[in-house]
């Protein structure tokens, strides 16, 4: 019992931040149909950011907000200056653009901040809280991981919900014609939508980070598991994508629990996973019914 | 250089007796091609302020590129298109309905995924805030819709699609709303609907309607004017209800 609430609990907490980064995917998917493949490596680059600043003294926190800053700059910058040539294109254009991106960005980490481990702090306990006489796995930090997951999902809920910014990110990601002849600067919005895309993967990245070792490739497993939970959700869903973040959280850390030898078989797991979805159900968990870009 | 083409031998203008005041809508020579084919061939006509025009013909004879053209979404390669006496040929599509041109698209651009209300919202993005008076008044006007405000407007039927649209460019306070074929698909009873409230907006709200139709018999029967187009070019421009007389021209270029 005590094994199953451990696992349950780890899986929850790795499914909050698939989730998070599955649904950065998400976001440019819906509003420029564009598999983001570099996302994985930009969010890689600003955790690189973050650790520069704290080692040179500064406080986690400010580094995590320069962090969140520099990936949203970042997104933006790509979105304008490189994705946007390729944007309503032929699909394979831009899923080569990314991939070239992917591979840019982390070459350019390693070319900056060098390519050995180095470990990332973490700015709460990483020991397990004790319920009764045991420790379970659920540390300060997991807290923390869902905490900062969910007040970021809750932002981007009220934004796109109750703004007029977001009413105009959403009429330009579904109607891009209309919206621009009823005056939404379609091209801004994109890039807006790009920004904060980023912004939500380089959470991710800097939550997957906390007590562990970054290295520039350390994102590459997670661009596997976010896509596998963005497929999962149906790609155009950001519930789904949350959901699906954390089925696969909770599947993986049960194969990693409870088979022998788990822990090796998990990035397998997860392609096994995706390979299901996509026979099964290639719309998705949460495929709509409704007419898409109609 | 565009003059020439103006009064070509293919434009018969007889819209009487309001030549000296400048339509609100001045389309001057508008030409744009779609790759090597000339969608337009230098296209002259107005819509006056507070009258229903209707550009009418066949399929292909220009009409969705003549919308497109002048709102901008298509980039003309010669002609003047002017709003109010401004100079809009370049202005960029954004700009446009801030410029007091509202333009509906063809299949109507209800965005499905938003609710009805949030559709309608889009068209008061860039007026800043208005008022939920403003609001009601298009519920009131469109009693069908309002039922289903809160609802994702993919559950919309056809004509109650095509009102939200209508309200959703009225929310944008327009001088002229462009209409891209409003009667597709649509029953005859819905149409006469649609083009009856159209009417009633124009005559006592001083609305000005640019409206393209392949259904030239409905359009005629709520136009003032009338436009025919055929391959790219205006063949007659006169009032509806000469139009509507004229069997010949009906037979020839309307299909009915």
């Amino acid at each position: 019992m005590q094994q199953f609430i451990n696992v349950t609990l780890t899986g929850l907490t790795e499914g909050m931040v698939y989730a998070a980064f599955a649904l950065a995917l998400v976001l440019i998917w819906r509003s420029t149909r564009i598999v983001n493949f570099a996302q994985g490596s930009m969010a890689a680059a600003t955790a690189f950011i973050a650790l520069a600043l704290i080692q040179a003294g500064w406080s986690y926190w400010a580094a995590l907000v320069v962090a969140l800053v520099s990936g949203f700059v970042m997104g933006a910058v790509i979105e304008r200056v490189v994705v946007r040539r390729v944007e309503g294109g032929p699909e394979l254009n831009a899923v080569i653009v990314t991939l070239g991106l992917f591979v840019a960005i982390q070459a350019g980490i390693a070319i900056v901040f060098g390519s050995s481990f180095q470990s990332f702090p973490t700015p709460f306990g990483l020991q397990g809280f004790q319920v009764g006489d045991n420790r379970i796995a659920f540390t300060p930090t997991s807290l923390y991981v869902i905490g900062a997951v969910l007040v970021t999902m809750g932002l981007l809920v009220a934004l796109f919900r109750f703004t007029r910014v977001g009413l105009a990110m959403r009429a330009s990601a579904f109607g891009q014609e209309v919206a621009r002849l009823l005056g939404v600067r379609v091209g801004r919005m994109l890039t807006l939508g790009w920004g904060l895309a980023a912004v939500v993967g380089s959470l991710a990245g800097l939550l997957i980070a906390g007590g562990e070792f970054i290295y520039p490739a350390y994102m590459d497993s997670l661009i596997v598991f976010g896509f596998v939970a963005a497929v999962l959700g149906g790609l155009d869903s950001p519930i789904g994508a949350v959901v699906g973040g954390l089925i696969l959280g909770l599947a993986l850390s049960y194969v990693s629990g409870y088979v022998p030898r788990g822990s090796a078989l998990v990035n397998v797991s997860a392609l096994v996973i995706l390979m299901v979805v996509l026979l099964v159900r290639p719309g998705g968990l949460f495929a709509s019914s409704t007419a898409r870009r109609a | 250089m565009t003059d020439a083409r103006t009064h070509g031998s293919t434009a018969v203008t007889t819209t009487g007796g309001t030549a000296t005041a400048p339509a609100l809508l001045e389309i001057e020579g508008l030409t744009s091609s779609y790759g090597p084919v000339r969608a337009l061939d230098g296209v002259s006509l107005s819509a006056e302020a507070g009258r229903i025009t209707a550009v009418l013909g066949a399929n292909g004879a220009g009409k969705t590129t003549l919308l497109r053209t002048v709102s901008g979404l298509v980039r003309c390669s010669a002609g003047r298109v002017t709003l109010g006496g401004e100079d809009i040929t370049s202005a960029p599509v954004e700009a446009m309905v801030g410029k007091g041109m509202a333009h509906v698209p063809e299949g109507r651009g209800v965005i499905a995924e938003l609710t009805v209300d949030e559709n309608l919202r889009v068209g008061s993005l860039f007026r800043g805030k208005v008022g939920r008076e403003e609001f009601d008044r298009v519920y009131d006007l469109f009693p069908r819709i309002a039922e289903r405000r809160d609802q994702p407007a993919h559950v919309l039927s056809g004509g109650e699609r095509q009102m939200l649209v209508i309200g959703r460019a009225l929310i944008a306070k327009p001088r002229i709303l462009l209409l891209d074929e409003p009667s597709l698909g649509l029953a005859p009873r819905i149409v006469a609907q649609i083009f009856g409230l159209l009417r009633h907006l124009v005559d006592t709200e001083g609305l000005s309607v640019l409206l393209v139709e392949q259904n030239a018999r409905s359009a005629l029967s709520v136009a003032d004017v009338g436009v025919v187009l055929n391959l790219g070019r205006v063949v007659v421009t006169d009032s509806a209800r000469t139009l509507m007389g004229d069997e010949d021209l009906r037979h020839a270029y309307l299909g009915f």
